[in-house]
């Protein structure tokens, strides 16, 4: 059987910096293909390669390279142009970036049927509702005549799918097709992947997450630092992880069994001693927020105790963002009230009210965007000890106790937040949300830009610091594992209401709301035996 | 919601036509010397004669009084008469937009054409197309409007002989004076564009036209430069504003009868009427440009047609 492509000795440096080492990949007509790694491992590169669209000033060498069969070595721009779209389709992850937002997604689809001239403008334009039909697109008509913007996650992800299925190519390569989307729309994603590939079209999917791979894919080849270290079958390297790394990468996922153990290698094996919880330092009730006619938050009530953690789950648009803001007073309620040690914001003059705000800190997804890029770490640091009231002279001391509570090094002082990596910015957000020592600390999608290792130090992180401190946090997350290894309450949020509240261990065991069930069960895990499973049904 | 919001721009754009009309006519009363000197120029005069200009002109009266009676006359749209020209502002403005509206329009779509196409061909490329076209750019940047005018005029006019050296009647006379005030639009917008291409061509979108099957021309043409566009567009209104009366030197160098010559000799000889003429003209463009600008936006780009 001819493959559709197949690399042998790829190697890729950018100007003498080598990202790609001696990778082999054969893909045969009709198999899902996975490549695992976490960012900068080189499996983006590594995909882009196979369509000749690596990047400007790539030096690309290998001893086999062929696509359908034909040595592409030396293929010239016209001959790749001809492969990309009819022989290999291309799916990328946040379809908001991925589309043409100044286009209508219909005229996105119909370019790839114009430009391998298949079909003339008019059927081409009537073949894009078709395609946005048999991707799921609800109102094709209409949704082809829409912008980017105007379509949800889902949608669009569904829209750059059959942008990339219309030539009808027999590989498709996905990078990352789901990372951006809600547990139940990438459910749905992956249910429309696993469709095309029933009729018969090959897959090679580039993901960080193994789970989400583990549904799919045949094999699985998992990438570090530009080299494939292991590859297999699905479910033997599952299994059976053959190299130290893999290992790591299985144990750092966070889900029900890891609660109250380490994620990260260091001291895995002490279990955390039992917790008892103390007063109740954050209290809402009734809490809600329109806007417009819309109730972002609807009559919200919970109470959190010193050294609890509450986990806040929900997806976009849920209103789990607002609930924070609401809390940390940054909101005004439209009605009910949110309670820091007993004292109402909404009772409070403005200069009680900053008083306050040294109790409630917070830390984002994104630490970047919430760091003045000029700024090195000290001036941040020093910034927030200054609303703690720590006299100047002890800042310095200070922040780099802080610093070293977070574990990094003092040097990191002088270094600005672009020249660190993504877990160093964390722990510097970290740091910085303790520093005016705050009671409860509202942690709103802290780790979700992070790769699954670094993820795993940084909830250790966390864990550790509100054993040692008694702090209170009330833990807002999308991400249901990482919610349930860290929680010892949980509340489902769905359109402003919290659906369904209790210990994490009820809830997630036996859930009562039916969007709960909805939610669990649409969360991919890692199925090792599914091959094995299906082989003998 | 629609017409809430229509009405609140044309009440901003009368603002700003009044703003421009009351500092134009601070601006003259506080700079020295009497108009009425203005008006009688070199000439001598006994006191009598000098006396009937004060009458006739209504110099006599208070600022505020002079003001609110000019005010009074421009919502009429009668401008008044120019103390020089003796002639109708109306009539002065009317006979020489002509020559400066030209030379704008021709340089600032020269720039557009030019600065779109050598952004299109240099954005993204290697190192030394890219040096060329910046050190291109910043001799453009640098080089005065008059200098490059006179040089023009010395290879095409005089020497090679292709082009008249002056006049406004003529569709020949408009190439020079044209390409002397396009050299430094061209290069301001072709490094806006370039900019602004450089940055799309990085976005997933741009890799996922690609992965299509995409040429580099196209995603160019049809993904890229619209997106580019948008700031070009913003700079693009400026200069249509800032040309129409801003032409002066080179009116000068190419003995042109533009607004930009009327305003200089308007200036010198404190002839109220025609300065102030060219000033709400002038504020008049902006407001419309950027009437215009706005609905330019709308159609690039379908995020802004909200309506909420």
């Amino acid at each position: 059987m001819t493959a559709l492509v197949e690399v042998e000795k790829l190697t890729v440096a950018f100007g003498g910096t080598t990202v790609v080492r001696d990778v082999a990949l054969r893909v045969d007509p009709g198999e899902c293909v996975a490549i695992v790694g976490e960012s900068g491992s080189g499996k983006s590169v590594t995909a882009r390669t196979l369509l000749g669209l690596t990047g400007d000033g790539a030096d690309v060498r290998a001893e086999t390279f062929r696509v359908d069969g034909e040595d592409a070595t030396f293929h010239t721009e016209r001959q790749w142009r001809a492969i990309r779209g009819a022989r290999i389709g291309f799916v990328l992850q946040d379809a908001l970036q991925s589309l043409d937002p100044l286009r209508p997604v219909g005229r996105e689809v119909a370019e790839t049927l114009r430009l391998h001239g298949l079909l003339p403008r008019k059927e081409a334009r009537a073949r894009a509702v078709e395609l946005l039909r048999a991707v799921g697109v609800p109102e094709p008509e209409l949704r082809a005549t829409q912008y980017p913007h105007e379509l949800s996650g889902g949608l669009r992800q569904r829209a750059l799918i059959a942008s990339a299925i219309a030539a009808d190519p027999p590989l498709l390569i996905a990078d990352e097709p789901t990372t951006a989307l809600d547990v139940t729309v990438q459910a749905q994603i992956l249910d429309l992947l696993e469709a095309r590939r029933r009729t018969g079209t090959a897959l090679l999917l580039i993901s960080h997450d193994l789970a989400v791979v583990s549904r799919l894919a045949d094999r699985v080849l998992v990438m570090k630092d530009g080299e494939v270290v292991e590859e297999g079958a699905t479910a033997d390297v599952l299994d059976r992880p053959g190299h130290p790394y893999t290992r790591t990468l299985l144990a750092a996922v966070p889900d029900g069994t890891t609660r109250g153990t380490r994620l990260s290698a260091a001291g895995r094996a002490a279990p955390r001693p039992p917790r008892e919880p103390g007063d109740v330092v954050l209290e809402a009730r009734d809490l809600t927020k329109r806007f417009g006619d819309r109730t972002a938050v609807d009559a919200v009530s919970f109470t959190l105790r010193a050294g609890e953690t509450l986990g806040l789950v929900g997806e976009s648009g849920s209103g789990k963002t607002t609930l924070a803001r609401l809390v940390l007073g940054l909101l005004d309620p439209d009605g009910g009230e949110a309670a820091v040690d007993g004292r109402p914001w909404g009772e409070l003059t403005a200069k009680e009210r900053r008083a306050l705000r040294r109790h409630v800190q917070v830390v984002y997804q994104d630490p970047l965007g919430s760091f003045d890029p000029r700024w090195n770490v000290r001036r941040v640091l020093h910034e927030a000890l200054e609303v703690g009231d720590v006299p100047k002279r002890d800042r310095d001391a200070r922040a780099a106790a802080l610093l070293d509570q977070v574990g990094l090094p003092a040097a990191t002082l002088d270094r600005r937040p672009r020249t660190l990596s993504g877990g160093q910015r964390q722990r510097v957000a970290i740091a910085r949300a303790l520093a005016p020592g705050p009671r409860v600390l509202v942690c709103d999608e802290p780790v979700s830009a992070l790769d699954v290792s670094v993820q795993a130090q940084v909830l250790d992180l966390l864990a550790d610091l509100r054993d040692e401190l008694g702090m209170a946090y009330l833990f807002v997350s999308h991400h249901l594992g990482v919610v349930q290894h860290v929680s010892d309450r949980v509340a489902v949020m769905k359109d402003g209401v919290i659906v369904e509240t209790g210990p994490v261990a009820d809830v997630f065991a036996a859930p009562r709301a039916a969007y709960t069930r909805a939610l669990l069960a649409a969360i991919p895990r890692i199925e090792p035996s599914r091959t094995s499973l299906e082989a003998t049904t | 919601m629609r017409a809430r919001r229509v009405a609140v721009r044309a009440g901003t754009s009368v603002l700003v036509l009044w703003g421009a009309l009351t500092l134009a006519f601070a601006a003259l009363h506080l700079t020295p010397g009497a108009t009425v000197d203005a008006i009688i120029g070199s000439t001598t005069v006994g006191p009598q004669v000098r006396q009937q200009i004060i009458d006739d002109y209504g110099l006599d009266r208070s600022i505020p009084a002079q003001y609110a009676s000019y005010l009074g006359h421009v919502v009429t749209g009668d401008l008044g008469r120019s103390y020089q020209l003796h002639e109708p502002v109306t009539a002065a403005i009317g006979a020489r937009i002509g020559p400066s509206l030209q030379l704008t329009l021709a340089a600032v779509g020269l720039a557009a054409v030019t600065a779109t196409t050598l952004a299109l061909l240099t954005a993204r490329r290697s190192r030394v197309v890219r040096g060329l076209a910046s050190g291109t750019e910043l001799a453009g940047v640098s080089i005065p409007v008059f200098w490059a005018g006179i040089l023009l005029l010395t290879v095409f006019s005089f020497q090679l002989g292709w082009f008249p050296a002056a006049g406004d009647d003529d569709l020949r006379a408009l190439v020079l004076p044209a390409v002397a005030v396009a050299i430094p639009l061209t290069t301001m917008l072709a490094q806006v564009l370039r900019e602004g291409l450089e940055r799309v061509l990085d976005e997933p979108f741009v890799l996922t036209a690609r992965a299509r099957g995409m040429g580099d021309a196209a995603v160019r043409l049809r993904h890229a430069l619209r997106h580019a566009a948008l700031p070009a567009i913003t700079l693009l209104g400026w200069m249509l504003g800032m040309l129409i009366g801003g032409l002066v030197v080179t009116e000068t160098v190419f003995s042109r009868q533009g607004v930009g010559q009327l305003m200089l000799g308007a200036v010198a000889g404190k002839d109220l009427p025609v300065v102030m003429g060219v000033v709400l003209l002038t504020a008049t463009v902006y407001v419309v440009v950027n009437i215009v600008l706005d609905l330019v936006y709308l159609a690039v780009d379908p995020r802004l047609r909200t309506t909420a």
